[in-house]
């Protein structure tokens, strides 16, 4: 039996039952689950998007005078959390990662599929509790840390229902990660090498470790907040002989590499995208994960430098200093892998491609302002100010969104077997970008002038600047339009794309669009080259060796 | 050059694919849980340890442990960990009777220990609220009795589903009392680990 390797545009026949219902209901299939986790993360990004537009409609004018401070604290607690735990989190890894890994280690679905449909059931109800959380007595309102004694302070409703939401979030990831480590590690397709496998297995690999490593000490942190704020123990409570500090240590445990958990994914994606729209192999296939690697085991020492205003004696600080210039030096490999992918190729400016470049030099700019913000003597003036906004922002918007946005263009034939409309996309592109940059560049400004984060007031002097913020802001809240529009429209009316319309030869593109059921009507392809773009005999050796 | 499989080639090919796949890593996914489980144990640890460099409490309200009953307890869990492996062992030799006699035993010396961890916190002079090291104290051993709580009862499930003929664990179907088994060493691990830093150190 052979099976072609050869990118073919003939049409394959179609197992996959169509019909929205089978998407909103309980399935084990690891592409349904996976798109449930793109829809449900998008949707609670349409709210946590609203939560931001109304913090920057408050912050157009110096004085509160939008809506009151005490739920201008509950705004920006639930945005930060819907954004981190419902769309970011849950999308890179849960969406992607189910939709791709099974077809990437040529299995037909995931290690444990039930496991990972409990893992998708966990969301929905959290998120929908962390939401009505405001209307029962307000939601939470220290802010996405939660930092003792201000939630312990803070009304308890909204805390205890926000640390429940956060618990049963964390344990979806857990059971997600368990599930990706065991089928990239367990289930890879018999004579598949690790070191053949596409970059995002890799990528998840690591994220999959961190989240394994670091979600639990979260949780138990949040139970003994819980008790701090229910039985009025003393764990966190300075004045009942507690010690703040402590809580941050173990929050910032898991915290800092949630940014790696967020962004690693991102980077897999990326690795994926690149090589198939400028027609070249990945750049440095090896050093790419090593440095991957590098980030999972440097990622887990360098929390502290959250921290350095919180009275963290001298050698902690230089420890920690260190060890997170050390992390530039792995993503910058990255960085310049990706630009050697580029250099040269055969690049098509399509929408997927625009957003990975919009990727890149946006996540440049957050790198720089990263390093910056790991030295002591510069961390301590910029501290807690929108400087620090700002970087996390070109983080994770500029950089996993950016991802998520391009995934979406890349995979849409996948999921639907219909083309996007790529002038609207690049439309899209285009406002996303200058919105985005609109938005956040300016914030560096205002934190290097002192303005400090999670107030919803400020000096006057800075208004200007937050209007041109805000604008910024309400560009990217248009540029969400075009992109609804495109979805809707080429699900309804788009162009058929065939099976593989960028001419992959990655293993899901060699099924049908979309794929049938179990992936393969036959025996899954070994793709020993999933990057062999450019050379000439790469399909002919990959024929040989079936 | 495509070839297009038979339907009814291709899901024979799915079935033994299948059985060949889900052999084996459900004690992977189990190893993997419990090493996050020792995660969520650590940041315990870790919060204790600190407090207790960090936050010294007052010296009119340092308690003294008293030792006998939970090194009791440490000998329970510890013989516990031996009787499970015999029950293992018995069910590998198909010998339910001896399996599930040994399995009881384990199960009674869970409850046993739960038991003698109750009367501890009855006669303990302090409560929860009362310092620091109180709350931490009932944090990490009640966190850890949770566990021991969850094993007990899983082990009451795995007495149950060993009996001749109904029961669904036996030599061909092994897993599930081996997954329990592993658990609960886990556990008593975690609290010798816990006996160590709490009542020794």
């Amino acid at each position: 039996m052979t099976i072609s390797l050869k990118p073919s545009n003939s049409p394959q026949e179609k197992l996959q039952p169509t019909g929205w219902l089978k998407y909103l209901s309980f399935s084990l299939d690891h592409k349904v689950i996976g798109l449930q986790y793109l829809v449900c993360g998008f949707l609670f990004y349409l709210i946590g998007g609203s939560l931001a537009a109304a913090i920057r409609v408050e912050l157009i004018s110096p004085l509160s005078d939008f809506m009151p401070r005490e739920v201008y604290n509950q705004v920006l607690t639930l945005h930060g959390t819907i954004m981190i735990f419902l769309w970011i989190v849950p999308v890179v890894n849960g969406a992607f990662g189910n939709y791709l890994i099974p077809f990437y280690v040529g299995a037909r679905d995931m290690a444990f599929p039930r496991l990972n449909a409990v893992a998708f059931w966990l969301i929905p109800p959290s998120g929908l509790m962390l939401i009505t959380s405001y209307f029962i007595n307000g939601a939470a309102q220290s802010g996405w840390t939660a930092y003792p004694p201000l939630s312990i302070t803070t009304p308890a409703a909204g805390q205890i229902i926000w640390i429940l939401s956060v618990l049963l979030l964390g344990g979806s990831s857990i059971f997600g990660g368990i599930n990706f480590i065991a089928t990239i590690l367990k289930l890879r397709r018999p004579g598949l090498k690790l070191m053949q496998l596409p970059m995002y297995c890799w990528a998840m690999l690591g994220t999959s470790i961190l989240v394994v490593l670091s979600t639990p000490v979260l949780a138990g942190t949040l139970i003994l907040l819980s008790f701090d704020i229910v039985a009025h123990t003393g764990f966190f409570n300075p004045s009942l002989g507690g010690n703040v500090i402590v809580y941050q240590h173990l929050f910032w445990f898991y915290s800092h590499p949630a940014v790696y958990i967020m962004v690693l994914p991102a980077f897999g994606l990326v690795s994926e995208i690149l090589p198939i729209h400028s027609r070249k192999p990945l750049f440095g296939y090896t050093t790419m994960v090593f440095s991957i690697m590098g980030i999972v085991v440097l990622g887990l020492v360098v929390w502290a430098h959250h921290m350095f205003t919180s009275g963290t004696p001298p050698w902690m600080r230089l420890f920690f200093t260190i060890a997170t210039a050390f992390i530039a030096v792995p993503t910058g490999i990255k960085f310049f892998n990706w630009v050697a992918t580029l250099w040269g190729g055969k690049i098509s400016l399509n929408a997927a491609m625009l957003f990975s470049c919009g990727f890149i030099i946006n996540f440049v700019l957050g790198g720089i302002t990263g390093v910056a913000l790991a030295q002591v003597p510069f961390d301590v003036h910029v501290h807690d100010t929108y400087f620090v906004v700002a970087h996390f922002h070109y983080i994770v918007y500029g950089g996993s969104v950016f991802v998520i946005f391009s995934s979406i263009y890349h995979w849409f034939p996948k999921f639907t077997g219909k083309m996007l409309n790529e002038n609207l996309g690049r439309f899209h592109f285009i406002i996303t970008f200058i919105g985005f940059n609109l938005c956040f560049a300016p914030q560096h400004w205002l934190g290097l002038n002192g303005m400090p984060r999670r107030v919803a007031e400020y000096d006057p002097q800075f208004q200007l600047i937050n209007q041109i913020s805000s604008l910024g802001a309400l560009l990217m809240a248009i540029s969400t339009l075009p992109f609804l529009w495109n979805i809707f429209q080429s699900i309804l009316y788009g162009d058929d794309s065939g099976d593989n319309p960028w001419h992959a030869l990655t293993p899901e593109w060699l099924t049908s669009s979309p794929p049938p059921v179990e992936n393969w009507e036959g025996e899954a392809p070994l793709v020993l080259e999933p990057y062999g773009y450019g050379k000439k005999d790469s399909i002919e050796t990959q024929e040989q060796i079936k | 050059m495509t070839s297009i499989v038979p339907k009814e080639q291709s899901s024979e090919n799915r079935q033994d694919l299948s059985t060949e796949e889900h052999e084996d890593f459900r004690l992977f996914g189990l190893i993997a849980f419990l090493i996050a489980d020792g995660m969520t144990f650590a940041g315990f640890f870790a919060a204790y340890l600190t407090f207790k460099a960090v936050n010294p409490i007052g010296p009119d309200a340092i308690y003294e442990l008293e030792l006998p009953l939970p090194t009791l307890n440490t000998v329970l869990l510890l013989v516990s960990s031996f009787t499970f492996h015999r029950a293992g062992k018995f069910l590998e030799k198909s010998e339910s009777k001896q399996c599930q006699k040994w399995l009881l035993i384990t199960g009674a010396l869970g409850v046993a220990f739960l038991i003698s961890q109750m009367f501890e916190y009855f006669t303990l002079p302090f409560g929860l609220t009362d310092n620091l090291f109180a709350s931490t104290f009932y944090a990490l051993t009640g966190f850890h009795g949770l566990h021991v709580t969850l094993g007990s009862i899983m082990i009451m499930i795995i007495w149950w589903q060993t009996r001749v003929p109904f029961g669904r664990v036996n030599n061909a179907n092994k897993f599930p009392l081996e997954a329990v088994e592993l658990y609960w060493h886990f556990v008593d691990g975690i609290w010798v680990i816990l006996f160590i830093i709490l009542y020794l150190l």
